[in-house]
């Protein structure tokens, strides 16, 4: 109870309010302009909320990350076009059911979904954070190595049927991060005799070329898209009566959510995918799914906005970021010297339940701006691509220029555009490098620390959780290897 | 979604995009030696040149599977494509103009003027829509600098002004 008027404290400051009011609203507007999303608006945004205190620059982050899927089903649903990636599956359902004029009935619907999947979400996070701040102390150097290391190898392995490439692009996000001195032999590393290679290459600068920068040239390149969406008469709480009719498929998808959300490189995509899979072999109407069928849609929004909460976890818990948004505010977190892992859990715990509880009040916010300005919302979606390309190109140069007002890093960033512009061409995996960056800094330094007190190879799986972490990388690894024999026998029996 | 990775693979000019990007890591290998430090009777992972180097060994060796594996597939190659990355160095160089005037013109009229163009330029031609891009740079600077003071310098046409006038122009715009 005195942890929770601690976090209650934290929170219940104007800044704290105005940031996370803004964070939400504004992710809710940019998760319904179709091409956007969180990532764009988070690198964007990501510098200028370097001057602001943690709590209030994370609650504007964490508003943007945890509302901008909410936004994103209105296109979806409304135009057939996903306002963001992850809201790709509810355009299967919610396309069919304004096509038959049950917009409103789809929209409420996804809303309430996506709020029960949100709050299902954090209440397993707080209930979770007991056992969390027991098992975080348990965790040493060579315990986040191996987390980490887990985490590159199954971001890699999460891109089924591009696996080589996300191998390659994780390695070049390690080659970059190594760019620069180094802090142990004091030796430079691959800048070519370049002074202002000598300070690295910055994240932001890598994440705001390849996510922001490049999208706006994606949208600056093709032709103009106008949408025109029906304004929507009635209220749009009766979805929360609907979703009780449906409460195991709510409960399975939030479920689904939280479990993959926790697991670093999979995310939205598996959870919502496992989710809308269950829903239609366990409904009793499986032929209407892919024609307008509420529980496809619930199973959708619950699992994708279950997420955002679980990816916190081994964020927190053990500094490492299961993918890019993650990464992205782990920057934010060590500009304030706020190092996530098993100390913030030990000695900061107060701060940590003011994040769950900013999750919970930015979901209450978004749920009752959705209720009364989805109208208004109709007219963001119309505003023409190409006039966003432009406000995203303008954007990005804040937040790359406000970083260290150096024309070098304008520079390296544009480069990078032009590089994830052409990866997004391709539809090549970009996510790799930002982990591969991240990760890849967390792992030099661990298993630096950790090789200093292990003497024999099987001295650094000595520790319970050290152990349980290898078999799990071994499993991992023998469990694909299966796959890949079994996928190559198949193709040889078949071409006989 | 597997299917439509897998697919991407095989789209004209992919494996052109691979080969250069192994090329450029082969480079990469290449200048490890002379980029690095190996340090005498060091451990391994205590190496300076251990994280490059494998860093580097991953983009060569995935890339190069990726390039055996993808070896036959006729996907060509579509000279359109690259008009299309031509396009989009346009908008490089207008971004590079931009972060090369701002230090001289100052954010707020820079801003103001690029967004306007970059409108005109993408065809834009009414009164509405190139005063809706003027508002939109307008709006940026104002949310930026003077609202989250966000570390944008003023610019050198700010000195001709005077005193209190030229402070409130650095300070806000």
């Amino acid at each position: 109870m005195e942890l929770l008027g601690s976090a209650f404290l934290i929170l219940a400051r104007w800044d704290v309010v105005a940031a996370l009011l803004v964070g939400s609203v504004g992710g809710v507007i940019i998760g319904a302009i179709p091409g956007v999303g969180a990532a764009v608006a988070i690198a964007i945004l990501l510098p200028a909320t370097f001057s602001l205190d943690p709590i209030v620059g994370l609650s504007a982050l964490l508003g943007i990350y945890g509302s901008s899927m909410y936004g994103g089903a209105i296109p979806a649903i409304l135009i057939n076009t996903p306002g963001t990636a992850v809201n790709a599956l509810t355009t299967y359902e919610g396309t069919p059911m304004t096509e038959r004029g049950e917009a409103r009935r789809a929209l409420s619907l996804a809303y309430s979904a996506s709020f029960c999947g949100a709050v299902f979400s954090i209440v397993c996070l707080i209930l979770l954070s007991p056992v969390l701040a027991w098992i975080a102390p348990m965790f040493g150097s060579r315990e986040i190595f191996l987390a980490a290391l887990l985490g590159v190898i199954l971001v890699v392995l999460a891109h089924r049927g591009q696996i080589l490439l996300a191998g390659m692009m994780a390695g070049f996000g390690i080659w970059l991060n190594t760019i620069g001195l180094e802090t142990l032999q004091y030796s430079q590393r691959y800048t070519f005799g370049q002074t202002w290679l000598s300070g690295g290459v910055d994240l932001i600068v890598v994440v705001l070329g390849l996510f922001a920068i490049s999208q706006a040239f994606v949208l600056l390149v093709e032709s103009d898209k106008r949408a025109h969406a029906e304004p929507i008469t009635g209220g749009l709480l009766s979805g929360f009566k609907e979703l009780a009719l449906y409460k195991r498929v709510a409960a399975a998808s939030g479920s689904f959510g939280v479990m993959m959300g926790m697991i670093p490189g999979v995310g939205e995509f598996t959870a919502q995918f496992l989710s809308y899979t269950y829903a239609q072999r366990t409904s009793e109407t499986p032929e209407s799914f892919g024609k307008g069928s509420p529980e496809g849609l619930i199973a959708s929004e619950t699992a994708n906005n279950a997420v955002p909460a679980a990816a916190m976890i081994p964020l927190l818990a053990l500094g490492i970021p299961g993918e890019a948004l993650t990464a992205m505010m782990l920057s934010v977190f060590y500009v304030h010297n706020v190092i996530p892992g098993p100390g913030l859990f030990q000695n900061q715990l107060d701060f940590v339940v003011a994040i769950y509880l900013a999750l919970l009040v930015l979901n209450v916010l978004v749920l009752v701006f959705l209720l009364f300005s989805t109208n208004i919302l109709l007219k963001v979606i119309e505003v023409p691509t190409r006039f966003i390309g432009m406000a995203v190109l303008t954007l990005s140069f804040v937040g790359v220029y406000s970083l260290r007002n150096s024309a070098i890093d304008c520079a390296l960033a544009a480069g990078f555009g032009i590089f994830g512009f052409i990866m997004k061409r391709f539809s090549l995996p970009i996510v790799p490098i930002i982990l591969g960056m991240v990760l890849g800094g967390i792992m030099e330094e661990k298993l630096r620390t950790s090789m200093m007190r292990v003497k024999t190879p099987f001295d650094f799986i000595d520790r319970p959780i050290a152990f349980m972490l290898f078999l799990i990388i071994i499993l991992v690894l023998a469990s694909h290897a299966f796959g890949l024999w079994r996928g190559f026998r198949a193709a040889r029996e078949g071409s006989r | 979604m597997t299917q439509h990775r897998e697919e991407s693979i095989h789209r004209p000019g992919v494996l052109v995009f691979i080969a250069l990007f192994v090329l450029f890591s082969i480079f990469l290998l290449s200048q490890l030696a002379a980029e690095t430090r190996f340090v005498p009777n060091g451990k391994l992972v205590e190496q300076p040149r251990f994280w490059p180097a494998i860093g580097v060994l991953s983009m060569v060796g995935f890339g190069l599977a990726q390039i055996a594996l993808s070896w036959r597939v006729k996907a060509g190659w579509a000279p359109g494509e690259v008009l299309v990355w031509l396009r989009a160095f346009e908008y490089l160089a207008w971004f590079m103009a931009y972060v090369a005037v701002v230090p001289v013109l100052g954010y707020l009229a820079t801003t103001m003027a690029f967004t306007t163009s970059l409108a005109f330029r993408q065809g834009y031609r009414g009164v509405r829509s190139l005063g809706a891009a003027a508002l939109l740079g307008l709006a940026i600077v104002l949310v930026f600098k003077t609202g989250l003071s966000v570390k944008i310098p003023g610019g050198a046409v700010y000195e001709y002004l005077h005193g209190s006038l030229r402070n409130f122009m650095i300070v806000n715009f």
